[in-house]
């Protein structure tokens, strides 16, 4: 399976998604500098972390209008597997990929911790080697992963099972007690109706290997491989 | 704007004359600033100079010593580690936010102007009274600065320190250190280059902020000083992040010569110890620099501190090349002006020249001070100060005061607001561990890295004191498994005018020497800043110490928290009473006095040697070092990260219980381990003559300590609701 990650100047969770992909999934990967205007040959596209162009405006505004976008919404429209993780999941939002909007956390503070994640569902590409209703520790880094939504979209969500992720504790409660940064519904990721495209901000990459205390995260991307290979087989029969 | 005489820009008398001698005639108001910032203490270390002489700098694995931009070690195949601390102190204290930002972006550019990579950020932090609004709020800024300029970056912070003490009320302290990695064939050194070699400025444009900040950082604060706001730079950590990736592909594709940050004292200080390393001359077009704003003078531009700039020397030929990488990442390279053969520093604006500077003069001429310090009254009256008439309180009640103590609480309201874990390199965590700990990819390998200082033993005794940091960094390092390799120094002291200030210098930094030595641990880079007074006195003195260390086997690592019911409790080294400038008498007696506890530099050693063999042998499931708040408050820091409880009885030892639980004398370590290891780690002990208690063992939910007729008995979730949740409720 090939992977791509997209460099937008200012990403910095590059390297990180690079590495997990090659390195603890040995599968392919490249980097695609964000002024391409076409995606080569991909079967999967990671928009990293970081702070695009400084997110000196409000997050992922100005990497949304980069050359690249046009190709990855073309690509997400055709069906193709895109994960957007932190910043690349506010890009997918002003993207327009995803619904919704990212707030400032409730403290208004940068918020670097761990969090309890409760797997909504395992019918999708991300979470096919995941159960519902697991936990799952994730690390999370973000000063605006206070995600947010009308009423009638929240509705959508809920109605289409587009929740993923949500904040919980580690007994599996996933009530505003335990929601790091404000966002509604404790949401943490989220995917499009089509179900190819998940954005979300907690950092799986950041807990795919033993030395760095957990290997949750790892799942997502296997998982990724797994209904990639799934739909060769498919082809192939 | 108004003119400066040359005593406003703080040269003294005897240095102007000296210039006008140099020069054989007056300097103009550019040549002046020029000289003034060169020969300022920030830039020419002129008062601090033959102090560090005295520091061990070389050993086996010494790349690189003081002189460049940073050290290096070398930490095997092929790979070295290239490490500094730098202040930013003054800024600090006049704009938090900014001033803590741009101290994290000049590190960061130490560092990759050597062809690192950096890795981990750090920092050591302190301020006055946290009852003080003035500094909740300088506390606050400095964190969210230092926070929102690495996140950017994306280079994790890891570790540091933060205290609070009423000597840093008007003049917080703000140290930043810098770790990066490098392929040891691809270190960039600040050395130029054959005459006629261009000189390209990179990156931001050129603007008024940050004029005389090297000045304003070597002269005491004052009222006055917050009219000094202009001083203070203002921080893109968006640019900085282009600019490392564009300069360390520079350096892979080996394209530069020369590379040199825009640190103090801009344009002038970069362009002229870059052409004084071969003895050559610059010349330089200031017209050619771009600016940001209009109707800029030839001195503002070379004496600007505007951040995020770079001075790049090209290799012949590569001009092509450069420009077309730093267009790939949207940056601006242009060419400023030349390396010439007659060693004089010249400024053009235009076709005229502005100012002409002979450069060896101004360089390595910069006047040096020997002063003679002399020991204050009060050294001997606080060695005297007699503990023993102090009453004893309950322990108890004293353990739950050190434990909301914002010096020993948990630092989780600061760390949470730093990315510690981007480059998913950081397997120990802040707070888990005595020293963060990183993974090195594609190795087995792991670093550490740690800052220490104990101001408050430093002013009490700072010959004992200099010695405490280095042990207690490099017994951090040995906590986590981590063989101590070299450090990097932030000295950080009041007004070396004063005899006595110089006298806690001078003894501070021959105890850290002795310590360095000992321990086999190099100074390989450092920073000084003095003049850290206000109306109200000095600093404490403040001699930071950041150092690295080695895993050889990245497995083999450990953290402070107990894991498992039934596991023992030992303490290695010996049962200690010094009290004298612990925490526990500041806390509960109000008292910052005493006698320093005595270092054992060859005990300390030995500890060291011990606990990274335990650990390299798998024989400790946690390790955290004695320090402040003495063994209760290390083994309740154990049991509150584990989340489960212990029960200890100190036997063996005659005197009141606050003195052996509470004392911060150095040279043990509190472990826990299986039963069935104990023979073994004697039997290892004994071999480098390190005392073994058993004192206890990993048991239920409560922390117990018994010794003698008093006792603690406190529930570990109360514990760690008081420790947990100190600063925050500071900071509400």
């Amino acid at each position: 399976m090939r992977f791509g990650v997209v460099v937008f100047p200012g990403s910095n969770c590059d390297a990180d998604c690079y590495h997990v992909i090659k390195d603890v999934l040995q599968e392919e990967v490249d980097y695609i500098w964000h002024k391409e205007s076409q995606l080569g040959a991909y079967d999967a596209i990671i928009l990293p972390g970081g702070f695009s162009y400084g997110d000196y405006l409000r997050t992922g505004a100005i990497a949304r209008f980069s050359p690249i976008m046009p190709a990855v919404i073309d690509f997400a429209n055709r069906g193709g597997l895109v994960i957007g993780i932190c910043n690349g999941f506010q890009i997918l939002l002003e993207a327009g990929l995803l619904p919704g909007a990212m707030l400032r956390n409730q403290s208004l503070k940068f918020i670097c911790d761990t969090a309890y994640l409760k797997v909504k569902r395992n019918d999708t590409p991300f979470t096919n080697q995941l159960a519902a209703g697991q936990l799952m520790k994730v690390p999370i880094a973000h000063g605006e992963g206070n995600y947010y939504c009308d009423e009638a979209t929240l509705e959508e969500l809920r109605r289409n099972n587009q929740i993923l992720f949500t904040y919980s504790n580690a007994a599996g409660e996933d009530s505003p007690d335990f929601n790091p940064n404000g966002s509604i519904a404790n949401i943490a990721g989220i995917i499009n109706k089509e179900g190819n495209v998940l954005g979300m901000m907690p950092h799986p990459e950041r807990c795919s290997e033993e030395v760095l205390g957990g290997t949750d995260g790892v799942n997502i991307f296997v998982s990724m491989v797994k209904s990639f290979q799934e739909v060769i087989q498919r082809c192939k029969n | 704007m108004q003119e400066l005489n040359y005593r406003e820009m703080g040269l003294l008398d005897e240095e102007y004359e000296k210039i006008k001698e140099i020069m054989g005639r007056e300097p103009n108001y550019l040549e002046l600033s020029i000289w003034a910032v060169m020969w300022s203490e920030h830039c020419g270390y002129k008062n601090s100079r033959p102090l560090l002489k005295t520091f061990p700098t070389e050993g086996p694995r010494v790349i690189q010593g003081p002189g460049e931009n940073a050290g290096i070690v070398d930490i095997g195949d092929g790979q070295a580690l290239v490490f500094k601390i730098e202040s930013h102190n003054h800024p600090s204290a006049i704009e938090p936010y900014q001033g803590a930002a741009t101290g994290v972006g000049g590190i960061v550019r130490d560092i990759f102007t050597m062809g690192a990579r950096p890795i981990a950020s750090l920092n050591s932090l302190r301020f006055g009274n946290i009852e003080d609004a003035r500094v909740r709020e300088l506390f606050a800024g400095v964190v969210a600065g230092i926070g929102d300029y690495g996140n950017c970056l994306g280079i994790p912070t890891v570790g540091g320190e933060v205290y609070f003490n009423p000597s840093y009320q008007g003049n917080p302290l703000v140290n930043a250190m810098c770790v990066g990695l490098v392929n040891s064939d691809e270190i960039a050194l600040a050395v130029a280059s054959d005459v006629g070699s261009p000189l390209m400025l990179v990156g931001a444009k050129t603007g008024r902020d940050g004029i005389h900040g090297a000045t304003f950082a070597s002269e005491e604060l004052s009222e006055k000083s917050q009219q000094k706001r202009p001083s203070v730079q203002v921080g893109d950590p968006f640019m900085e992040k282009l600019l490392i990736e564009a300069c360390l592909q520079l350096i892979k594709e080996d394209l530069v010569a020369g590379m040199q940050d825009l640190g103090a004292a801009g344009l002038t200080s970069s362009i002229s110890e870059s052409a004084s390393k071969k003895g050559r001359g610059v010349e330089i077009d200031v017209l050619k620099v771009p600016r940001r704003e209009k109707g800029m003078t030839p001195y503002e531009i070379m004496i600007s501190e505007s951040q995020e700039r770079m001075l790049i020397v090209p290799r012949a030929g590569k001009e092509k090349r450069i420009k077309e990488i730093f267009d790939t990442w949207g940056l601006d390279a242009v060419v400023i002006g030349q390396v010439t053969d007659d060693g004089m520093f010249r400024v053009f604006e235009g076709k005229k020249m502005v100012g002409e500077v002979p450069n060896a003069e101004l360089t390595a001429g910069c006047p040096v001070y020997v002063r003679a310090g002399q020991e204050p009254s009060y050294y001997q009256e606080c060695k005297r100060f007699d503990i023993d008439a102090l009453p004893e309180i309950k322990i108890g009640e004293a353990l739950q005061k050190l434990l909301g103590s914002p010096n020993i609480a948990s630092k989780r309201w600061v760390y949470s607001q730093y990315d510690y874990q981007v480059m998913t390199n950081t397997s120990i965590i802040p707070g888990n561990g005595d020293a963060a700990v990183l993974r090195i990819k594609g190795t087995d390998k792991g670093v550490a890295m740690t800052t220490d200082c104990n101001s408050r033993f430093v002013y009490l005794d700072p010959y004992q004191g200099g010695m405490l940091a280095v042990c207690e960094s490099a017994r951090n390092l040995a906590c986590v498994g981590a063989r101590p390799l070299a450090l990097t120094n932030c000295l950080n002291f009041g007004n070396p005018e004063k005899t006595h200030i110089y006298w806690q210098m001078q003894e501070s930094i021959k105890g850290m020497a002795a310590a360095a030595k000992n321990l086999n641990t190099p100074v390989v880079s450092g920073n000084v800043s003095l003049y850290n007074e206000t109306a109200a006195g000095a600093i404490y003195p403040t001699p930071v110490v950041g150092m690295v260390g080695l895993l050889p086997d990245i497995k083999h690592r450990v953290d402070m928290s107990f894991k498992d019911e039934g596991d023992i409790v030992v303490l290695l080294g010996r049962l200690r009473d010094e009290l004298g400038g612990s925490e526990y008498l500041a806390v509960c007696h109000g008292v910052e006095s005493g006698a320093v506890p005595v270092v054992d530099l060859d005990e300390e050693k030995k500890l060291i040697e011990l606990s990274l063999e335990l650990i390299g042998k798998d024989m400790l499931k946690s390790c955290h070092d004695i320090s402040e708040g003495g063994l209760a408050v290390a083994l309740a820091e154990s049991a509150i990260k584990g989340n489960i409880g212990f029960k200890v009885n100190i036997e063996g030892q005659k005197g009141r219980a606050d003195k052996t639980l509470f004392s911060e004398a150095p040279g043990r370590v509190a472990v826990s381990l299986e039963r069935d290891k104990l023979p073994e780690l004697t039997a290892m002990a004994n071999n480098k003559e390190i005392e073994v208690h058993v004192i206890g063992q990993v048991e239920g939910s409560n922390i117990c300590i018994n010794k003698g007729n008093q006792h603690i008995n406190m529930a570990v979730c109360d514990a760690a609701k008081i420790w947990g949740e100190a600063i925050e409720c500071h900071m509400k």
